[in-house]
């Protein structure tokens, strides 16, 4: 009985079942042993009065820049997808099996990486997919490196596809992207600033879809910034290619004039757009034509941030603000929770093989509390994490953690 | 005033100042943007009457004697680097110029780093160039005394946009109501872009000619008229402002060659034949000549005023440090 904790007066929801409703749901150690409206306590169990909050599985964050697990904790993920662009590059099952090895602790936040597809992110020869899956690596990317050769490419997806492995591109035409890290539009003419144009998304997402079609393997684009990178994956999709796409907050919730005054932490890549691409990805998010929502955590130190705006690294630490940003369209009647909790848990677990992601008997008991409504102001001095580089600064937003359990252990709790 | 006077004036609206109010209420210049018609009316009158006391035997003065300004340029320059250091120093200025080759940039220190180290000595007056759009704007930041935007990558060069502003308006009268045309290289030019937004302020028409692959995306939003052939974008034109080619800031393919691009879009008394006849032809150097302009336009005493752009240069950044230096020196600020 000590490893049994029941979560009672609950609103369970489960994106995968579609289960919405109040109940309780037990854990057994770290796993889920029961749960729905009418679950009988048993006798000296650990009771958690969840006060009417939403219960659903913990977040999978499938595109992170670095492992902090008290920040991720803090925002409700319980899985980070650590990307291959660390100090050594993630090529080789080596890295893999240490990284694995390092997430072991279960007071942690699960951690599994992505491997590169191609050694160094070099983009010519194909690094060792089966190794480093057969070590534990979920998907196979070059990071923010897009893959340019178009044999190669093909090589990739048809070799990944005898492992089923996943292929994450990243969609920016090099060429055309080349020293370029703002929007084409009025604002980069007028600020001076180097552009990168929505073709060079296009362009790519266009070739890699008809490449994923050819060769019947699976396609995810890591992060889609433009209305029309969006029709091109809603076209693949229609014609019945295995493509997925993701993106990430800031994308739905900024756009071109953020970067005014030369604010380098809005950079990010690919670059901030327009507003009709901005409310082009929100009508992708709740048509579902957009799978996945991501935080993009990338922390960065003043001193790489606080530089002329070319010079300024990209990135937004987004693991703290990662919930209560991607329920702002719910809030504003855009979408529902249910298909945003859906493309923060299921749809990625999905997509790389994982149990977790669910509320099921028998499945890890990876779960977030949070009160979907409770309203606060994104302050980066009173984050958890070690990096404060955040666009959002002052912004009210709606939707708090309140527990956060991977594996049946508390790594989250605030009193609110 | 009478109405002659106003529709001669540079901008109606400009000669509306209210009474008592700070004609110049910003700590620094960074860019023409920003600014508003009687701001920058304002400068240009403080800098015409520079531009004739420059032209007198006594022209020195010890107005802003005791302040130091230091010139800070990471990019290379000749004229304006000149300009600033002539300009304090008529002023009577303590003037110190610093570039990168001389600084501890190349020792690897950050920009910030520097900022603050010059900040520390207290300087008046900052004049920075860099090569970089906005990193004049996040040094005005960290410092606290003015800062002067001497050029920062394509994004704007405040001071030069002004000087043009002062050649045209001493040559024609006037800046509202003309036809301006601003040719070559505007996708890597600061310089076109302060140009813009300064001669729109004060009224003027502005139209750029340039081939496409120089030209923004989306110039039309810049509320100018966009013109690719020289023959069209000229006809009737009051002044015509050409632009250096900037090789050096070129990647990639942009132009076939500099044979062909004088061909089509270099500026030739020919192609300048469909220009008003009293047309004025300007340059805010360094000329490429024979490349965007040939050498008896950029020569001809009549019509070109490259020269005086020069002149005129030293003039307004004299009116710039004097009024960016009031606060500091307590003077009244008013008309």
């Amino acid at each position: 009985m000590k490893n049994i904790v029941a979560y009672t007066n609950a609103r369970l929801m489960d994106p995968e079942s579609g289960l919405d409703c109040n109940g309780s749901l037990i854990t057994n150690g770290g796993h889920i042993d029961m749960l729905g409206a009418d679950v009988t306590i048993p006798a000296g169990v650990k009771i958690i009065d969840c006060g009417g909050r939403i219960l659903s599985p913990g977040i999978i964050d499938m595109r992170a820049h670095q492992v902090d697990s008290d920040a991720a904790a803090a925002g409700g993920i319980t899985t980070i997808i650590l990307q291959p662009d660390q100090t050594t590059i993630i090529d080789t099952d080596a890295p893999v099996e240490r990284i694995i090895r390092r997430a072991e602790n279960p007071d942690n936040v699960r951690v599994y990486p992505m491997g590169a597809a191609t050694k160094g992110f070099m983009g010519r020869e194909i690094a060792e997919i089966g190794q480093m899956k057969a070590s534990g690596a979920v998907a196979f990317t070059d990071c923010n490196h897009a893959v340019a050769d178009a044999q190669v490419m093909r090589r990739l997806l048809t070799y990944a596809g005898f492992f089923d492995a996943l292929i994450v591109q990243f969609a920016e035409e090099a060429s055309l992207a080349a020293g370029g890290f703002a929007h084409d539009g009025s604002v980069a003419d007028r600020l001076g600033l180097a552009a990168i144009p929505v073709s060079a998304e296009v362009i790519q997402i266009e070739r890699d879809a008809r490449l994923a079609e050819m060769t019947g393997a699976r396609l995810h684009i890591a992060l889609v910034s433009s209305r029309e990178g969006l029709n091109a994956i809603r076209a693949a999709k229609a014609r019945g290619v295995q493509i997925s796409c993701g993106v990430a907050p800031h994308y739905l919730q900024l756009n071109e004039n953020d970067v005014e005054g030369f604010r380098s932490f809005a950079k990010v890549s690919p670059p901030l757009r327009s507003e009709e691409d901005r409310l082009a990805l929100v009508d992708g998010l709740s048509d579902g034509t957009i799978d996945v929502i991501c935080s993009d955590h990338n922390g960065k130190s003043e001193d790489t941030k606080r530089l002329p705006f070319a010079q300024a690294s990209n990135g937004i630490a987004g693991f703290e603000t990662l919930l209560a940003l991607a329920l702002a369209p719910a809030h504003a009647g855009r979408t529902d929770i249910m298909t945003v909790l859906k493309t923060l848990t299921i749809t990625p677990a999905n997509l790389l093989g994982l149990s977790s992601g669910r509320l099921a008997v028998g499945a890890p008991a990876d779960i977030m509390i949070f009160d979907p409504n409770a309203p606060w102001r994104i302050d980066p001095d009173s984050f958890i994490g070690r990096h404060r580089n955040t666009p959002f600064a002052t912004i009210p937003v709606q939707g708090k953690v309140w527990r956060t359990m991977a594996q049946g252990h508390m790594l989250f709790s605030s009193e609110a | 005033m009478t109405y002659d006077n106003i529709k001669n004036e540079s901008y109606a609206r400009a000669d509306i100042t209210p009474p008592g109010g700070n004609p110049f209420p910003h700590k620094h210049l960074l860019g023409i943007w920003g600014l508003d018609p009687a701001e920058i009316k304002y400068l240009l009158d403080c800098a015409d009457h520079y531009a004739d006391s420059n032209r007198q035997s006594g022209k020195n003065t010890k107005t802003l004697a005791g302040l130091t300004q230091i010139n800070l340029f990471f990019e290379n320059s000749t004229r304006t680097l000149m300009s600033f250091e002539i300009a304090g120093k008529r002023l009577g200025m303590d003037t110190i110029s610093m570039s990168t080759s001389t600084s501890s940039i190349k020792k690897g220190e950050t920009l910030l780093d520097t900022a603050l180290t010059l900040n520390a000595m207290r300087p008046d007056v900052l004049v920075i160039r860099h090569g970089d759009s906005g990193a004049v704007e996040l040094l005005s930041r960290k410092v606290d005394c003015a800062v002067i935007n001497a050029g920062d990558g394509r994004h704007e060069h405040p001071t030069q946009a002004l000087l043009d502003a002062l050649t045209i308006r001493r040559r024609k009268g006037h800046l509202n109501g003309l036809t301006v045309a601003i040719c070559g290289d505007v996708t890597h030019s600061r310089v076109a872009r302060s140009n813009i937004w300064l001669l729109s302020a004060m009224g003027a028409r502005v139209r750029l000619v340039a081939p496409p692959t120089l030209l923004p995306v989306n110039a039309t939003s810049m509320g100018v008229e966009v013109y690719h052939d020289m023959t069209a974008g000229l006809a009737g034109a009051d002044v015509v402002m050409m632009l250096r080619l900037q090789q050096e800031r070129m990647s990639g393919a942009f132009l076939p060659s500099l044979r062909e691009y004088y061909k089509f879009w270099g500026l030739t008394h020919e192609k300048l034949s469909v220009a008003k006849d009293d047309v004025l032809v300007m340059h805010p150097g360094p000329m490429n000549r024979g490349v965007e302009i040939a050498s008896d336009v950029a020569d001809d005493i009549d019509r070109s005023a490259i020269q005086e752009q020069v002149e005129m240069g030293v003039s307004v950044r004299m009116a710039c440090l004097d009024i960016l230096t009031r606060k500091q020196r307590e003077e009244e600020v008013g008309p």
